[in-house]
């Protein structure tokens, strides 16, 4: 028998496993699923892109980077930057390339906080917010959004969460998984807050091109955010990237030069390649990324409409791949609405309780998938209503 | 772009139920936007991709250059619409460079190819020359890559 539990951190042993991970494991047992809970492109990298990355190889650059990225990699980031969101960023100081934006977040993490430390962000958010400040021994504290007010981050909200002790606040529009956004007046009040309550502020963008209603505005272009603002951002979504593991983060130099320290003994340095393939990616990726932010909100429209039909409401996502729908209206619970779902039809979305205690009520549905399939699961969940007692 | 042609452009396998439904209209106003976009001679018509491994055993596919001439024969048109009349032409087009018409035609064998070379084609009034080649392999069709192995295939059916 296994004891060696023994060994493991009490602080890692309490973590709760993701609750997508039991999901995933019934799922890829099942031969005629259809998936709605794939969090990635189903799109294959664009081939200029992909290209790049075997040009890479063959002229045999295979060896480790700078820690912080090539000087080429960091200055098309500081140019794509300053371009698309405004502020510029220095790539000798105040750029590093990372191993996508999860390295980028732990390591900031990692890098600003000390044991006890605050962290404050907004539920229902992406798996991993909570879990990495719990294992850098300090405090998460979530900041409830609403379907009412598409999941935006309500400022009021955010000051009545405030405590003493907070050091940082992590925001993360479009939001996975609400599709939530935050408009300049919103952002400019948080912005107001951070402030007065001298917040560092950790900014997960990596949603941003693919922004369906309105100018995407990052939270960094706002006067006097520039200095506490860490700007993270990758290739997976924009360009359908996710296996090249690859992503950066732009803030003031002392805190990239922390975060540096944590990346050169973990990591050394992201993949050449990938970096050589991202570098492609901001030159001539505009094209590409574009059109599949088309093929994205015309699914979306269609998936929206679908669940509105079929009786769960489901506000209209302003970014990112996934739809929300309230399934409240069922009387059941998240996890049991999804798991019912998956048994009786086949039908995989992740119950909203995995992204935070304020997912509760909902389940989430990525358009990250073909009509055919998105169809397909739209006769499916109508099967699945009908036969509830009631409806 | 026509919102039902756009989705059919995109490749995937919908009927017409399907593609009101996501569009929101219904199946019938599907079926009239298709006739009059057939009407219009927008949409020549719908057939199926397939993979030319599985197409049939025996076809062989040719495409063939062909210099023409033009005096006293009615010009490119009238050449190219002789030809294009046969039934083993699939698809044939005017071109700029070193010849004049490229046909792409398939028969059941090589010898039927070779038939229509110099029975049908050489003997119009106008063609000059022909060079054939014949098609070995496809690696893409359509829009479609034929040799794709598995692309996607890991990719988790569940994922944050």
């Amino acid at each position: 028998m296994d004891s060696s539990g023994r060994f493991v951190a009490r602080h890692v042993a309490t973590l709760p496993k993701s609750g997508i991970r039991d999901f995933f494991a019934i799922v890829s047992k099942m031969k005629d699923a259809v998936s709605l809970g794939i969090g990635e492109p189903d799109f294959v990298t664009p081939y200029h892109i992909r290209e790049a990355a075997i040009a890479s190889l063959e002229k045999g650059r295979t060896s480790y980077t700078d820690n912080r990225g090539t000087q080429q990699f960091r200055e098309e980031i500081s140019r794509y930057v300053a371009r698309n969101y405004g502020p510029e960023y220095d790539p000798e100081t105040e750029i590093l390339g990372t191993i996508g934006v999860s390295e980028a977040l732990d390591i900031l993490l990692r890098a600003v906080l000390n044991p006890g430390d605050k962290v404050l962000y907004h539920e229902p958010c992406y798996v991993s917010y909570a879990p990495s400040v719990t294992l850098c021994h300090a405090e998460a504290i979530p900041i409830r959004t609403v379907s009412a007010d598409q999941f935006a981050l309500d400022p009021a909200a955010l000051r009545a969460a405030w405590q003493p002790g907070c050091k940082l606040l992590v925001l993360n529009f479009p939001t996975n998984p609400t599709g939530g956004t935050a408009d300049r007046a919103k952002l400019e009040a948080i912005a107001k807050f951070a402030i007065e309550k001298d917040l560092l502020v950790a900014s997960d963008e990596i949603y941003s091109e693919l922004t369906f209603e309105g100018d995407h505005v990052s939270i960094a272009s706002l006067p006097g955010m520039r200095e506490r603002t860490v700007f993270l951002h990758g290739f997976s979504k924009a360009f359908a990237m996710t296996g090249f593991r690859i992503g950066y983060a732009c803030g003031p130099a002392a805190v990239i030069d922390g975060m540096l320290k944590v990346h050169q003994y973990g990591i050394m340095c992201a993949p050449i390649m990938s970096q050589e393939a991202a570098v492609e990616a901001l030159r001539n990726g505009r094209d590409s990324m574009l059109h599949m932010r088309d093929k994205y909100r015309e699914r979306r429209d269609f998936i929206v409409r679908r669940f509105n039909e079929l009786g769960l409401k489901c506000h209209l996502p302003r970014g990112a791949f996934y739809a929300f729908p309230d399934i409240t209206s069922t009387g059941m619970d998240s996890m049991t609405f999804a798991q019912k779902l998956l048994e009786q039809q086949k039908v995989a979305m992740v119950p909203g309780t995995a992204f935070g205690a304020a997912g509760a009520g909902f389940c989430r549905a990525s358009f990250s998938t073909s009509y055919e399939r998105i169809h397909e699961a739209g006769e499916r969940i109508a099967r699945f209503l009908d036969s509830l007692p009631g409806r | 772009m026509n919102s039902v042609l756009k989705l059919i452009l995109d490749g995937e396998a919908l009927d017409t139920a399907q593609i009101g439904r996501i569009l929101g209209l219904g199946a019938e106003a599907v079926d009239r936007e298709l006739a009059a976009l057939r009407q219009q001679g927008v949409l020549l018509g719908m057939r199926p991709v397939l993979n030319p491994g599985f197409e049939s055993e025996h076809r062989v596919r040719a495409v063939i250059e062909i210099k023409v001439r033009t005096e006293g024969v009615g010009g490119f048109d009238a050449i190219a619409e002789r030809i294009s009349a046969f039934e083993q032409v699939e698809s044939c087009y005017l071109m700029s460079g070193g010849y004049d018409l490229l046909v792409v035609v398939t028969a059941d064998n090589l010898y039927k190819v070779a038939g229509f070379v110099h029975e049908r084609l050489a003997r119009i009034d106008g063609v000059q020359g022909t060079s054939t080649h014949f098609f070995l392999r496809a690696y893409k069709k359509d829009g479609f890559v034929v040799t794709a192995d598995g692309a996607g295939r890991d990719r988790p059916s569940v994922s944050p």
